[in-house]
């Protein structure tokens, strides 16, 4: 009933400015939304001098970060599109995370990969056979999971990486692994390097667009060529394939599909075995960053992910936002500390922008709080030097939580997603 | 009340967590066998609670010990999933309420009872004002609870150890294990080894947590809350549907930030055994992880207090055994492993059951119009079943109604 809130207004007397803005499509607000995203961030950087802001080091680290989410991610969108919630993705990951030490340790990095992926196609077994075969509920069996990868990567762990024939393994970590191989664009981002050149300038726009490319095509991992690609080609399996359509539609009314005869317990058990896959796939990340498998190397980026999803909408190029937001806000905390200072001169601009915005729809309420709100977070910026560490860790899981609280009401999951579907009951 | 319908009456609500149980033994038992040991042996290890009688004192003391916080942290998880929401923050509830209440008690003087009463409520208060904070942003920003409580665990670890590091530590500088101040003598809470004396059992090394009466007197009010009021009631009417809770004049939006004020405080409690008890400071050592067990404890306990019992002290029971375990030369991660395939069994074989009830229920329904055999334990499986469904909707199922 209250999703019909578009007011008549915005149609009514549209001026030539409104029209660049907002006309032409998706596409353009997209773009538009992007520059300006872009502005805010070079102007922000020049007014605060926080060079790091906008650096390759630290896009390089975000893109890092960010590629185990988007993975963990993208296997959450197969299987809640297909209808299942997998809360089971950190369990996956973390089995896959092991499943690459295993491998990768004994035959390199190549098996390190096919390692990783089975592991997590295991758990993803597992989960569909508890809930699409047993019916159980989907949270439960994704807790159950996690629970349960924790026990086996240990006791697995205990059993073939504390012996004698694996050398610096122990009962929380496997032998050294290979690396993966990485590329770099030549001329561009190595050798002339002629981005980095150009990040060095400190130009405003230019400098932080050069550092954005080089960071993203610097000793880049073959893995995360691969996450990159998957991206646009689960949008294209999921939405323009049948294979896609059959699955999406038992996320939305599986009894519908079943009677048009879609196989809708197969197309769900392909969905969580595709799912665990890849959240598998992000624990092998994790493995090739590190050079080794360490216990507790996932640390909650399964959970992170599932977040990334739903703040994507479950949608392949939004949830690919949302680990690129987490992944950024992560790699700012962790390569500059007093940087994330700076994001409060963000916030207080971000702010600002609202509050005129509501003021020029005459909610003066509200443009009076945002501006209050604006005017704290700048205070809070000019005052503070730099945060305490344990309040920096968390700089990305609360903008994380307080991006959802700004976006959750426009958010529309599949609308079968986590319900017990029983041939025959429904 | 004959034995045969005392079978019928109960029989179904044992029959899940027993099979589960079974079936996670038989696994584990193959997991054993399959690395080269004797199962059996195993278990023998498990059950040897030492030679001398003071050795099994303290061995029962060990896993009772361990079983309080459990309870707690299962009953905090069950409170919410009778209301059909999935309160996975628990862990950094307890985790933030403990080093607050922790800080607050070591920065008090007080008389001993008040003392005592003061830093529970800072712990209960806190835990509830975190939790709190996930319901409101569900009724008012329709964000699910899951994601905004896995989230605010990060937030209130990160928090902690700022506060660790900051403001309350209490430790000398370069010392390895950073704790907050020692709560003093008034802010302790006497433990129960004169009472075990006293019923002619021989003195364990440790003290038996006093706490276990709070525990036990936590567990009665929450079991009459939910099954004996006005709003017990409506909780558990939303929870099972909370479209038909909603027609009949539930506040659906109120009742979300009441379980999950309610479910926050009893987490908040979950720390205090051990607080109260042993450590008196909170610390980089302190028991972590109890919020994401107490999610298996209370799908164990099938969300009934009394299940939640048996179910911490199953929990209490294997943890205790990792330590002979390891001695034994087999892995203590068994008993994780056990405690993951006896949850996930546990919820499969809850399925099972409930179907089968479901199935007997039709056909005597085409008899005569008795009602299922066990109307609270499949109750409380569907509630439990519900919590997945309206995980992501944002908001229960009528509510979007209410607001347009």
């Amino acid at each position: 009933v209250s999703t019909v809130t578009t007011t008549p207004a915005t149609d009514r007397g549209r001026g030539p400015l409104t029209e660049l803005l907002t006309g032409g499509g998706t596409a353009r607000r997209i773009m538009w939304i992007l520059l300006g995203i872009a502005v805010l961030f070079s102007l922000v950087r020049v007014l605060s001098g926080q060079d790091e802001l906008t650096s390759a080091s630290v896009f390089r680290a975000a893109l890092t970060l960010a590629v185990p989410i988007g993975l963990a991610a993208l296997g959450g969108l197969f299987s809640e599109r297909a209808g299942v919630v997998n809360i089971g993705l950190e369990g996956m990951m973390i089995l896959g995370t092991w499943g690459a030490g295993w491998a990768g340790y004994q035959w390199g990095w190549g098996a390190a990969l096919v390692g990783g992926l089975l592991f997590g196609a295991l758990g993803g077994v597992l989960h569909a056979v508890a809930t699409v075969t047993f019916g159980v509920d989907h949270v439960v069996s994704g807790v159950a999971i996690n629970i349960l990868a924790a026990g086996i990567v240990r006791f697995l762990s205990e059993l073939l990486y504390a012996g004698p024939d694996s050398p610096g393994g122990g009962p929380t970590q496997s032998p050294a692994i290979d690396r993966q191989p990485s590329f770099s664009v030549p001329v561009l981002s190595s050798g002339a390097d002629l981005l980095g050149d150009l990040e060095r300038q400190h130009w405003f726009l230019i400098s932080d667009a050069a550092g954005l490319l080089r960071g993203v095509t610097n000793g880049v991992g073959l893995l995360t060529i691969l996450a990159l690609l998957l991206i646009p080609v689960s949008y294209l399996l999921l939405w323009r394939t049948a294979f896609g359509l059959r699955l999406r539609s038992c996320g939305e009314n599986p009894a519908a599909a079943d009677s048009l005869g879609v196989p809708v317990y197969t197309y769900k058990y392909v969905a969580v075995i595709i799912s665990g896959g890849l959240a598998g796939l992000g624990g092998v990340f994790l493995v090739f960053d590190a050079g080794i498998y360490n216990e507790g190397q996932t640390g909650g980026r399964g959970f992170i992910g599932l977040a990334a999803l739903i703040f994507g909408n479950w949608r392949p190029g939004g949830l690919a936002a949302g680990a690129g937001l987490f992944g950024y806000a992560d790699a700012l905390q962790l390569k500059e500390k007093t940087a994330v200072v700076a994001l409060l001169l963000l916030v207080a601009l971000v702010l600002v922008v609202v509050a005129l915005w509501q003021a020029v729809n005459r909610r003066f309420l509200r443009a009076s709080l945002a501006l209050v709100a604006a005017l704290g977070a700048l205070l809070g910026f000019l005052t503070t030097e730099r945060l305490p560490d344990g309040i920096v860790s968390f700089t990305p899981h609360l903008t994380t939580l307080l991006v959802l609280s700004l976006a959750s009401q426009r958010l529309r999951m599949p609308k079968a997603d986590g319900l017990v579907y029983r041939r025959g009951e429904h | 009340m004959s034995g045969s319908a005392l079978l019928r009456r109960f029989g179904p609500a044992l029959l899940a967590p027993t099979m589960a149980v079974g079936v996670a033994l038989v696994i584990s038992g193959l997991v054993i066998a399959l690395i080269g040991e004797n199962p059996f042996e195993a278990l023998a290890v498990m059950f040897d609670f030492g030679e001398t009688p003071a050795q099994q004192t303290q061995a029962i003391v060990l896993i009772l010990n361990r079983a309080i916080p459990l309870f707690l942290a299962g009953l905090a998880v069950s409170i919410a999933f009778r209301m059909g929401l999935f309160n996975i923050g628990v862990e950094g509830q307890y985790r933030l309420a403990t080093i607050l209440a922790a800080g607050v008690g070591a920065a008090v003087v007080l008389p001993a009872p008040l003392h005592v009463l003061l830093i529970v409520v800072v712990g209960m208060v806190v835990g509830a004002a975190w939790a709190g904070i996930v319901g409101v942003l569900k009724v008012t920003r329709g964000v699910s609870e899951v994601i905004s409580s896995i989230m605010l665990n990060f937030i209130a670890l990160g928090l902690a150890s700022f506060l660790l590091t900051g403001p309350l530590n209490g430790s000398e500088p370069g010392d390895s294990i950073i704790n907050t101040p020692t709560i003093p003598e008034s802010g302790r809470f006497p433990g129960l080894n004169g009472f075990l004396g006293a019923i002619g059992l021989a003195q364990p090394r440790t003290q038996l947590f006093g706490f276990l009466v709070v525990a036990a007197l936590v567990g009665v009010l929450i079991s009459v809350l939910l099954n004996r009021t006005r709003f017990g009631f409506d909780l558990r009417a939303t929870g099972l549907s909370p479209s038909a809770a909603q027609a009949s004049g539930v506040d659906a939006r109120g009742m979300v930030i009441k379980t999950m004020l309610l479910s926050g405080a009893v987490a908040g409690l979950i720390g205090m055994p051990d607080l109260l008890g042993e450590q008196y400071k909170y610390g980089t050592q302190f028991t972590a992880g109890l919020g994401f067990l107490g999610i298996a404890v209370a799908l164990l306990g099938r969300n009934s207090p009394v299940g939640i019992a048996f179910a911490a002290l199953l929990f209490g029971f294997l943890d205790r055994a990792a330590i002979p375990l390891q001695f034994a030369d087999i892995p203590a991660s068994v008993v994780t492993i056990i405690q993951g395939t006896i949850v996930l069994a546990v919820v499969i074989a809850n399925e099972v059951t409930r179907r089968l009830t479901r199935r007997q229920a039709e056909r005597a329904g085409a008899g005569h119009s008795g009602a299922p055999p066990d109307g609270e334990g499949v109750a409380a499986v569907a509630a439990a079943a519900s919590g997945g469904q309206r995980v992501r909707a944002g908001e229960p199922g009528g509510q979007q109604g209410a607001q347009s």
